[in-house]
C-alpha cells in the first residue's frame, strides 16, 4: 500500500451510540488501537429517554483509512449509526472556546478590539484580565487565538467540534 | 419465563435456556456464588481447567468443532487476565465464546480490592463486546444478549463481568425469547445487484479461482455444501486459507491445497495469475497476500464477507458483497442456474493445463530418510493411520502447524482447529480437550511441537480428570523450529535462544500425570508406534523425535509476491530471499 500513498483528508464523523458506561472508551480505544487520528472529539447525551449520545469525531486519513474507520465504528455493538458529514452533503460545524488573556494598558485595549471584531463575548473581567467566549468554525477560533497570542494569552479551553447536516433530514 | 431468583441462579438458568451443556472454568472468590448455584443443578456440566487460558482455548475447540457457543467461567483479577490470551485468539479467529468473569462487589470497584482488575477495560480491545453488570435486573438480558452477539454476524468472544453482590442479589429473570437486540442486526443477504455483477464476472472468467476462508466454516456446514456445489457447477479451482481447511474436500481434483506463506505453489501461482478471484469468507491477511502491491495484479476481485470492515482493509476489491456466506452462495447458485451461465470451457481447460504444470513442481515434496524421521513424513504416516476414522485435529503454533496444514488432508469442515490469526503457542492441547468434550467418541489429536506443548501442558491433568483420551503427537526437533527457521533466514543462522534447552522426559512427564507416554525415533518403528497410540483409550503423549534441522517449505519470503516462492528443490534460495524491507515484516 505504501507504494501508492493517498493524500490525507479531514472528515467529520457523527455517530449515535448507546449512552452506556465505557462506550466512549470503546471508540477512543478503537482509534488508538488501530492507529487512527483524532483531531477533535465531542460527546454528550442527546436523548435522555432513549439513552442515546452523539459523538462527533474529526479525523484525518487517506480515503481508504477513512472508510476503514467508518466500518470499524459501525460494527461496534453499541453504535447505532455512523454518518460521514464530510461526504453526506453540506453540514454546519461549530466549536466554542473560552480564552483568557492577561495585560494592562494598550494591550488590553487591543485585545478587546479584536474580540469585538470576532464577535466574542467577554464573560469574565478583572482589572488585568479577560475571559472571552467565542463560537465558530475551528479555523475562526484558530485565527482568534493566534491574534491574541502576543496580547497576553494565558490559556485556551476549546470544546471540540459539534456538527450537524444542513437541511430538513436527520442522520 | 419470568421469575425471582439470585444473580448466580440467573447465570445457571440463562446457560440452561441457551442450551449450554458444558462450560470450562476455574473457581475463585468472586465467582463462588455461581459455583454454588452450579452445585444445585445437573444440566450444565463443568470442566475444571488448570489455567484460565486453557479454559478459553477449550471453549474455542468446543465451539469450532461443534458450531455451538463455547462458554467460560472464571474469577476476577488473575482469572480474567489469564483469559485474555484466549479471548484475543477467539477474536482474531472469529470464534463464538461467552466468558463470564466474577468481579469484586460493586462498592469495592475502583478501590484496588483483592483480586480486582478493570476486566471490561482490559478486555475491551480483545472482545467483540463486553459488559459490566451493575444491576441485577439487567443480568438476564445481558447474558442472553451476550450469546446473541457472540454467534451472530462475524462471531467472536463476549465477556460478561458480574460483581459478587450482583450474584447474591435477587431480581427478575427473563428468558431468551424476548431478547431482541436493538442495534446489532448483521446483514445476512448480499446486495442482489452486487451478486449479479459477481456472477457475470465469474461467468466470463478465463482464469478464475475460489479463495475460501474461515468464514465458510463459521457460516455452518450448509456453506461448505454450497461451496462444493458451486465449485462442481463451475469447474473452478479452489484454494483455502489455514482457517478454512476442510470446507472443501482435499481429495477433490479441483482442490489446490492451502495458499499463502507456506501454501502450495499451484495455489499461490493460481492466485497470482488469475483474472477473476472470488474470495469467500477470508480477509486478505498478510500471511495470504505476501507483498501487497504485487498481489494478484491482473484480477478482478469479488469479496464475500459478513464483516463490512474486512472489505478493502488490505486489498481493494472490485465487487464487495456484505453478507453471510451460505446466503450469498445460495443466491449466486440460483442466479448462475437461472441465467444459464456457462464458463468458457476452452479457456478453463487451458487454465487447468497451466495449473497442472504448477502442480507438477510438487511443492510439498521433501527428502525422506531411513535414518531419521522427517516431520512431514510423520504427519503423512499419522494421516494414513487415522484418515478413515472419525478424527479431529488441533495444533499448536509453528513448523508442526504448517506441516500439519500441508500434509494432513481434511475432507469435512469443523475437523481442523488451529490458532491462525493470533498464532498462540499452547492452543492445541486445551483446544483438543474442548473438542473431545464435544465429541467424546471421536479420535482427537493435538499435533504439537516440543516448545508449544509446554505452554499449556498442565491441561493434561484436566484430560485425565474428565477421561478425555486426547492424543498429543509432538514433533520434537528440540528447537522452536519456526523461530530457528527465521533466524536462518534473517539473522545468519545465529540461533539466539531458540534451542529447547533442558527438555523434560516427555514419557515420564506423561506418566507423572497418569497419561501414557510413547517415544519413537526410528522411521521403521513409526507406523507401529502410531497404531499403539490410537489404540489406547486414554490420553497419550507421543514424543516423536524428528529431524532437528528440517525447514518448512515451500515458503513465500516476507515482502515477496506469490510468484517468488521458494520451493523445496531450491532451498538454498532461502539464504538470500529476504531483502532489507522484508526483514522489517513478520
Amino acid at each position: 500500500m505504501s507504494a501508492h500513498p493517498e493524500a490525507a483528508e479531514r472528515h467529520t464523523l457523527s455517530m449515535l451510540v448507546d449512552n452506556e458506561p465505557g462506550v466512549l472508551a470503546r471508540i477512543v480505544g478503537l482509534f488508538s488501537g488501530r492507529g487512527y487520528n483524532i483531531d477533535s472529539l465531542t460527546v454528550s447525551e442527546v436523548s435522555h429517554d432513549s439513552k442515546l449520545s452523539r459523538i462527533t469525531v474529526v479525523t484525518t486519513g487517506a480515503p481508504g483509512i477513512i472508510e476503514q474507520i467508518k466500518s470499524q465504528l459501525d460494527r461496534l455493538v453499541p453504535v447505532h449509526r455512523v454518518v460521514d458529514l464530510t461526504v453526506a452533503g453540506k453540514s454546519v460545524e461549530r466549536e466554542l472556546a473560552l480564552i483568557k488573556v492577561r495585560g494592562k494598558g494598550e494591550i488590553r485595549q487591543e485585545a478587546l478590539l479584536i474580540a469585538d471584531s470576532f464577535r466574542a463575548r467577554t464573560v469574565d473581567t478583572t482589572l488585568e484580565s479577560f475571559v472571552f467566549e467565542i463560537t465558530g468554525k475551528p479555523d475562526k477560533i484558530d485565527q482568534f487565538v493566534s491574534l491574541l497570542a502576543p496580547l497576553g494569552l494565558v490559556e485556551v479551553s476549546r470544546t471540540g467540534v459539534a456538527a450537524i447536516g444542513r437541511g430538513p433530514d436527520g442522520m | 419465563m419470568m421469575r425471582e431468583m439470585t444473580g448466580a441462579e440467573m447465570v445457571m438458568q440463562a446457560l440452561i435456556d441457551q442450551g449450554v451443556e458444558h462450560i470450562f472454568g476455574y473457581p475463585g472468590g468472586a465467582v463462588l456464588p455461581i459455583y454454588d448455584a452450579m452445585f444445585h443443578q445437573n444440566q450444565v456440566r463443568h470442566v475444571l481447567v488448570r489455567h484460565e487460558q486453557g479454559a478459553v482455548h477449550m471453549a474455542e475447540g468446543y465451539a469450532r468443532s461443534s458450531g455451538k457457543v463455547g462458554v467460560v467461567l472464571v474469577t476476577s483479577g488473575p482469572g480474567a487476565t489469564n483469559a485474555v490470551t484466549g479471548l484475543t485468539d477467539a477474536l482474531l479467529d472469529s470464534i463464538p465464546v461467552v466468558c463470564i468473569t466474577g468481579q469484586v462487589p460493586t462498592h469495592l470497584i475502583g478501590s484496588d480490592a483483592f483480586q480486582e482488575c478493570d476486566t471490561v477495560g482490559i478486555t475491551r480491545p480483545c472482545t467483540k463486546h463486553n459488559y459490566l453488570v451493575r444491576d441485577i435486573n439487567d443480568l438476564a438480558r445481558v447474558l442472553h444478549e451476550a450469546f446473541y452477539v457472540a454467534q451472530n454476524g462475524r462471531p467472536g468472544p463476549v465477556v460478561v463481568d458480574i460483581p459478587k453482590d450482583v450474584q447474591f442479589a435477587r431480581g427478575t429473570y427473563v428468558g431468551p425469547e424476548n431478547i431482541q437486540h436493538k442495534t446489532y442486526q448483521p446483514r445476512l443477504n448480499g446486495d442482489p445487484e452486487k451478486i449479479r455483477t459477481a456472477v457475470e464476472l465469474l461467468a466470463k472468467a478465463r482464469r478464475p479461482v475460489l479463495y475460501t476462508g474461515g468464514g465458510v466454516i463459521n457460516s455452518g456446514p450448509e456453506a461448505s455444501r454450497l461451496l462444493r456445489e458451486f465449485a462442481r457447477l463451475t469447474g473452478f479451482p479452489v484454494t483455502s486459507t489455514l482457517m478454512g481447511l476442510g470446507a472443501y474436500p482435499a481429495a477433490d481434483k479441483q482442490w489446490l491445497g492451502m495458499l499463502g506463506m507456506h501454501g502450495t505453489y499451484e495455489a499461490n501461482m493460481t492466485m497470482h495469475d488469475c483474472d477473476v478471484m472470488l474470495c469467500i469468507g477470508a480477509r486478505f491477511d498478510d500471511r495470504i497476500t505476501g507483498r501487497l502491491d504485487a498481489f494478484s495484479p491482473d484480477s478482478k476481485k469479488i469479496h464475500i464477507d459478513i464483516d463490512p470492515s474486512s472489505i478493502n482493509k488490505n486489498v481493494k476489491v472490485d465487487v464487495p458483497i456484505i453478507g453471510d456466506v451460505k446466503h450469498v452462495l445460495s443466491d449466486m447458485l440460483t442466479l448462475w442456474r437461472a441465467t444459464k451461465a456457462e464458463p468458457d470451457r476452452q479457456a478453463l481447460a487451458s487454465w487447468w493445463g497451466q495449473i497442472d504444470r504448477w502442480r507438477a513442481r510438487k511443492s510439498l515434496s521433501f527428502q525422506n530418510s531411513d535414518a531419521v524421521i522427517k516431520p512431514q513424513h510423520a504427519i503423512q504416516r499419522l494421516y494414513h493411520a487415522v484418515k478413515d476414522k472419525d478424527v479431529y485435529i488441533t495444533t499448536e503454533v509453528g513448523q508442526h502447524q504448517m506441516w500439519a496444514a500441508q500434509h494432513f488432508r481434511f475432507e469435512e469442515p469443523n475437523r481442523w482447529m488451529t490458532s491462525g490469526g493470533l498464532g498462540t503457542m499452547g492452543y492445541g492441547l486445551p483446544a483438543a480437550i474442548g473438542v473431545q468434550v464435544a465429541h467424546p467418541e471421536s479420535l482427537v489429536i493435538d499435533i504439537a511441537g516440543e516448545a508449544s506443548i509446554q505452554m499449556c501442558l498442565q491441561e493434561l491433568s484436566t484430560a485425565l480428570q474428565f477421561n478425555l483420551p486426547v492424543k498429543i503427537f509432538v514433533l520434537n526437533n528440540e528447537y522452536m523450529g519456526m523461530v530457528r527457521q527465521w533466524q536462518d533466514l534473517l539473522h545468519g543462522g545465529r540461533y539466539s535462544h531458540s534451542y529447547s534447552e533442558s527438555l523434560p522426559d516427555f514419557v515420564k512427564l506423561a506418566e507423572a500425570y497418569g497419561a501414557v507416554g510413547l517415544r519413537c525415533h526410528r522411521p521403521g518403528d513409526l507406523d507401529a508406534a502410531i497404531q499403539e497410540m490410537i489404540s489406547i483409550d486414554r490420553p497419550v503423549l507421543f514424543d516423536c523425535l524428528v529431524d532437528q534441522k528440517e525447514n518448512c517449505l515451500p515458503m513465500i519470503p516476507s515482502g515477496k509476491p506469490h510468484n517468488e516462492m521458494i520451493l523445496p528443490d531450491h532451498p538454498e534460495a532461502l539464504d538470500e530471499a529476504i531483502d532489507e524491507e522484508g526483514k522489517m515484516l513478520v
